[in-house]
């Protein structure tokens, strides 16, 4: 370096151009930059959007998040009626709450100053605290950026084609892969649980499948439900209408979940060795139930857990009720519900087939007989349509159809079947009639949209070839010379909207008159209970409403010694529901007798 | 006559102190005879945390392990979980990732700029330099929604998408800033001042550099040409075209070049990045972070960050979390070992300015 650096002395006052520019800051008038687009500053929350998951405040690393009651907020099917607060003071605005919300409800907004020297006014609830906070939100979440996986692992199925040359199972299951990447798509918010009628473990067992502890997942579904392969395969699942995931996607598939872990064990001997259930010892009460349905079963199983002695008295030659003579084999194949049955008469419950209660042995020998008893007698008396020509031969009720094919009998339903209703039996008659190579129609008085019928059954049925004709009201069935029914006569209706705000309302359509060939009709449009077997006293006693057991929060009729469940009782009829009454019951029971001893 | 040594101590808190570390100075008159740092000021057991979190949400820690550039701690233990899962990453996410990494060393040169300006008592160069800084914060900002801690790379890849008409924007900036490196660098390299006090200052030997493990500017300052873009290329790197400056002489001078040179540089990548960016998905999305294990096993990734390579190391026992993330940064070397060392006969004065020139972060220290 030289002696005196004339360029380095120099330079430096370049700087001075820096006189002549536009300052960075803006100064005065004082005006607030605004923040980006996606700036992450303070939270908003659509609170009608939000479902009250909790998976905001799980993943907050900073444990900046609590689920807490908002007035105005009521949990509901599918809401647990709690919302998200944030403490302002942990928060780093990552933005990970937002990206895991699986409605897409919470945001960061373009606010991020606020001062005060309330500390508590840093915890704060977005959206409730800041409804303006709607106008400024900036980080969201889309379905491309969520760290939900909203699409559902498929289920193997047998083709359309294929399934209707016999009566195998449709569903083949998930592999262990499958079950697997399933199941990690669940958030472990629990909402399903509430929803479900038994109130099955669904995030634990579903979080024991996905961490691979399959074994742990049938010991968790056993603990309230002793029929899970016959729920894995068939349940109507509501659970899966309210998953978090299904908000923006496809809900978890809990059934095949339930069915994949169920899988695991394939004989009653494996499934008593993995659940490995204590068995109290015998407590010197016995318990009746009438009927081997699921409600029966269910509460005959927890009740032998717990040193009672119990006997059903069944009419039919095997359990199982409607699952084992209604369902189809190809949804419920026989060895399924034969090793569920098997395990649960494995621990001591004795069931007496071929026993009619009210005819093989009176109601008031099983009352005599028992310290409690339990019915579960379903709901088997089909209803009729009321109509011309029902009684014509080849004129069926789907549900008598089922039994018959169930049973294994031959059933001649001839080549052109039409099927009346628009629930589960209908569809049920449709695709097995399907599989007697018949030409399969439905006839429903309302719209598609409208059937009551699982959307899943009525897609498989359209893949099976079979054609529904909504809107369609039969007036006649017409019989050719031998007396046999040869068409069906239907009148096309119109929706009219229902001015009680119900759903729309069919109206049939002056000389809309239309016929279709058949060889034979299956009518499926309910069915009714039948309690002739409770005589004398029994009939009075045992109060009824509206074709259903009266009962209390445990099952309890008006005779205090007798409980009842399944779809003699609740209208939700299906399996889950018979299942949670019969578990509800063995509470009941319990209580009634184990407290008075 | 042999002065009588005093003892001095320079931070925890104190301006020229680059973060919050203590150094106990012995002195005899001007001249240092011992230097022992002393860290234990800030942070949090981020290693430590990770362990207690699951492989996403350790994510966020990551980039607190050093404030003046977060981006490139982000990337590397994104990239090591990556390597660890078997995961593979969109190419426009890697295109994304470069993007930010180099607007990363460009900011974090500025801010340098500042620093190594101001510990010399230059200010005006830091207020330009900073003040300029702040188009890249804002263009962060844009990105990804944070000014300063970006949280923006992620295993699988980056968290959002450009906005849209980013690219003319980061083009404009980059061309504003170009024009103003010219002035930087006449009111800074062409400064008397400057000259005389870095040239010939906190000279580190070259097979010292070597031996101890220093890396980045610094060790690219005593004439060793090192950087894992070019040694170990990683995310796009070997598809681009740029140079690794070098600089002989190992005093702070040279490293000022190399850090000088290296914004010019990251600018030419930033415009082939832009140019050359793929269409197609920015992110593979990884599992439900709740239920996202990652098998046995280890990875370790590198990368060059600012201050030199940084690494990480990655363990999994199968489960839903690290069982331990560990960082190895530049900070610790430069920061004890070498500056120790380095301190050892240099001037009081010059504390400062030598911390700045080694890019030292007591932060990632003490991650
Ligand atoms: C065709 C069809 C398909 C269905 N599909 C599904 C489905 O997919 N998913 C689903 O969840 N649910 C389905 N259901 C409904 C489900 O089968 C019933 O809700 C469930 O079986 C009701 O159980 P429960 O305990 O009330 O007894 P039920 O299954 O109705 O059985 C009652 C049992 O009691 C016996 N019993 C009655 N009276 C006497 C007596 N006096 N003495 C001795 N024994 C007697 C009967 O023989 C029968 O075994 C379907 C029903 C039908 C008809
Ligand atoms: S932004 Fe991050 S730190 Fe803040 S509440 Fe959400 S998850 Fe927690
Ligand atoms: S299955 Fe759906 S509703 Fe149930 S815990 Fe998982 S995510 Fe929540």
């Amino acid at each position: 370096m030289s002696f005196f650096d004339l360029k380095g002395t120099l330079s430096p006052f370049s700087a001075l151009k820096q006189f002549g520019r536009k300052p960075h800051t803006i100064q005065y008038p004082k005006e607030d930059k605004e923040a980006a687009d996606r700036y992450r500053g303070f939270h908003y929350n659509e609170m009608e959007d939000c479902i009250g998951c909790g998976n905001c405040s799980t993943i907050c690393q900073n444990a900046a998040i609590d689920m807490v009651k908002v007035e105005g907020q009521e949990a509901s099917k599918g809401d647990s009626g709690l919302r998200p607060r944030v403490d302002n003071g942990r928060c780093c605005w990552c933005g990970l709450c937002v990206d895991v919300c699986p409605t897409g409800s919470l945001s960061l907004t373009k606010d991020y100053l606020y001062v005060s020297d309330d500390a508590d006014s840093f915890l704060f609830t977005p959206g409730l605290d800041n409804p303006g906070g709607k106008d400024n939100v900036s980080f969201f979440s889309t379905k491309e950026s969520s760290l939900n996986d909203f699409a559902r692992i498929p289920m193997p199925e047998l083709e359309g084609k294929e399934r209707i040359k016999s009566f195998a199972e449709v569903v083949l299951g998930y592999n262990e892969a499958e079950a697997r990447a399933e199941a990690s798509r669940c958030i472990s918010c629990g909402l399903c649980s509430e929803v479900c009628p038994e109130h099955m473990h669904i995030p634990e067992y579903i979080n024991a499948i996905a961490g691979g502890n399959d074994q742990d997942a049938l010991r968790i579904i056993y603990d309230n439900n002793p029929l899970p392969e016959m729920c894995g395969k068939v349940c109507t699942r509501r659970c899966e209408d309210v998953c978090a995931i299904q908000t923006r996607g496809e809900a978890i598939a809990i059934r095949w979940l339930k069915r994949y872990a169920t899988e695991t064990a394939d004989n009653a001997e494996l499934i008593r060795e993995i659940v490995n259930p204590e068995i109290k010892e015998a407590n010197g009460y016995k318990v009746g139930i009438v009927g081997a349905g699921p409600s029966g079963l269910t509460a005959a199983y927890y009740l032998a857990l717990r040193g009672f002695d119990v006997s059903i008295y069944e009419s039919n030659k095997q359990a199982g009720g409607m699952t084992m003579y209604g369902i189809p084999k190809y949804r419920f194949p026989e060895d399924s519900l034969q090793k569920q049955i098997d395990y649960i008469t494995s621990i001591g419950v004795k069931i007496h087939f071929n026993t009619s209660v009210g005819k093989d042995i009176s109601f008031e020998e099983v009352y005599k007989q028992n310290d409690a008893v339990f019915m579960g007698v379903g709901f088997l008396k089909p209803w009729t349509l009321g109509i011309e020509g029902e009684e014509l031969k080849g004129s069926e009720q789907a549900v008598t159809f089922l039994h018959a094919a169930n049973s294994g009998l031959q059933v001649d339903v001839g080549d052109k079947v039409a099927v009346i209703g628009g629930g589960n039996v209908a569809i049920d008659a449709a695709r097995v009639s399907a599989r007697m190579n018949a030409e399969v129609t439905i006839l429903y008085r309302r719209r598609v949209e409208d059937m009551p019928a699982d959307w899943e059954e009525i897609e498989g049925a359209e893949d099976e070839g079979i054609n529904i004709v909504p809107q369609a009201i039969p007036i006649k069935f017409h019989s050719d010379e031998t007396g046999r029914i040869k068409s069906v006569e239907y009148l096309k209706a119109k929706m009219v909207p229902d001015e009680g705000g119900g759903r729309p309302k069919p109206v049939p359509i002056e000389g809309s008159n239309t016929i279709v060939e058949v060889t034979a009709v299956l009518g499926a449009i309910g069915q009714q209970g039948d309690y002739s077997f409770l005589k004398g006293e029994f009939e009075e006693k045992i109060k009824t409403e509206r074709g259903r057991f009266v009962v209390n929060e445990f099952q309890q009729t008006s005779d205090p010694k007798v409980f009842a469940g399944g779809d003699a009782v609740n209208r939700t009829a299906d399996a889950i529901s018979a299942i949670a009454d019969g578990y509800r019951a063995v509470k009941g029971i319990e209580e009634m007798l184990m407290k008075k001893a | 006559m042999r002065e009588k040594a005093t003892t001095l101590y320079i931070g925890p808190q104190h301006p020229g102190i680059t973060g919050n570390m203590m150094i106990r100075l012995k002195v005899e008159g001007d001249t240092i005879v011992k230097a022992i740092t002393e860290v234990g000021y800030l942070h949090r057991s981020f290693e430590k945390l990770a362990e207690r979190r699951n492989w996403l949400q350790a994510f966020t820690l990551m980039c607190r392990f050093c404030v003046p550039e977060p981006d490139p701690v982000e990337e590397t233990y994104s990239r090591a979980v990556e390597l660890l899962e078997g995961r593979s990453v969109p190419d426009r996410a890697k295109f994304l990732r470069v993007l930010v990494l180099e607007l990363a060393r460009i900011s974090s040169q500025l801010l340098w700029y500042g620093g190594q300006g101001a510990s010399l008592g230059l200010y005006t160069i830091g207020q330009w330099s900073v003040g300029d800084r702040n188009y890249i914060l804002d263009l962060f900002e844009e990105l990804t929604g944070a000014r300063v801690y970006h949280m923006y790379i992620w295993p699988g890849g980056v968290r959002r998408d450009m906005p849209e008409g980013f690219e003319k924007r980061v083009l404009k900036t980059m061309d504003y800033l170009e024009g103003r490196l010219d002035e930087y660098e006449a009111l800074m390299f062409d400064n008397a001042i400057f000259k005389k006090r870095t040239q010939g200052i906190a000279i580190i030997d070259k097979e010292k550099a070597i031996e101890w493990g220093v890396v980045g500017p610094p060790l690219r300052g005593c004439g060793i040409k090192s950087d894992i873009r070019i040694d170990d290329p990683y995310e796009v790197y070997e598809h681009l075209d740029f140079e690794i400056p070098v600089y002989e002489g190992g005093d702070i001078w040279a490293r000022a070049l190399v850090r000088r040179d290296e914004i010019r540089q990251s600018i030419r990548i930033v415009r082939q990045v832009i140019k050359e960016m793929p269409g197609g998905s920015y992110y593979n999305k990884v599992p439900n972070p709740q239920k996202w294990t990652i098998q046995k096993g280890d990875a370790y990734a590198r990368t060059e960050a600012v201050r030199g390579e940084i690494g990480f190391y990655v363990v999994s026992d199968g489960s839903n979390h690290p069982r331990r993330a560990h960082m190895r940064g530049a900070a610790y070397v430069h920061g004890i070992t070498l500056l120790e060392d380095i301190l050892k006969g240099a001037n009081v004065a010059d504390v400062s300015s030598i911390m700045n020139s080694l890019g030292t972060c007591p932060p990632e220290i003490e991650r």
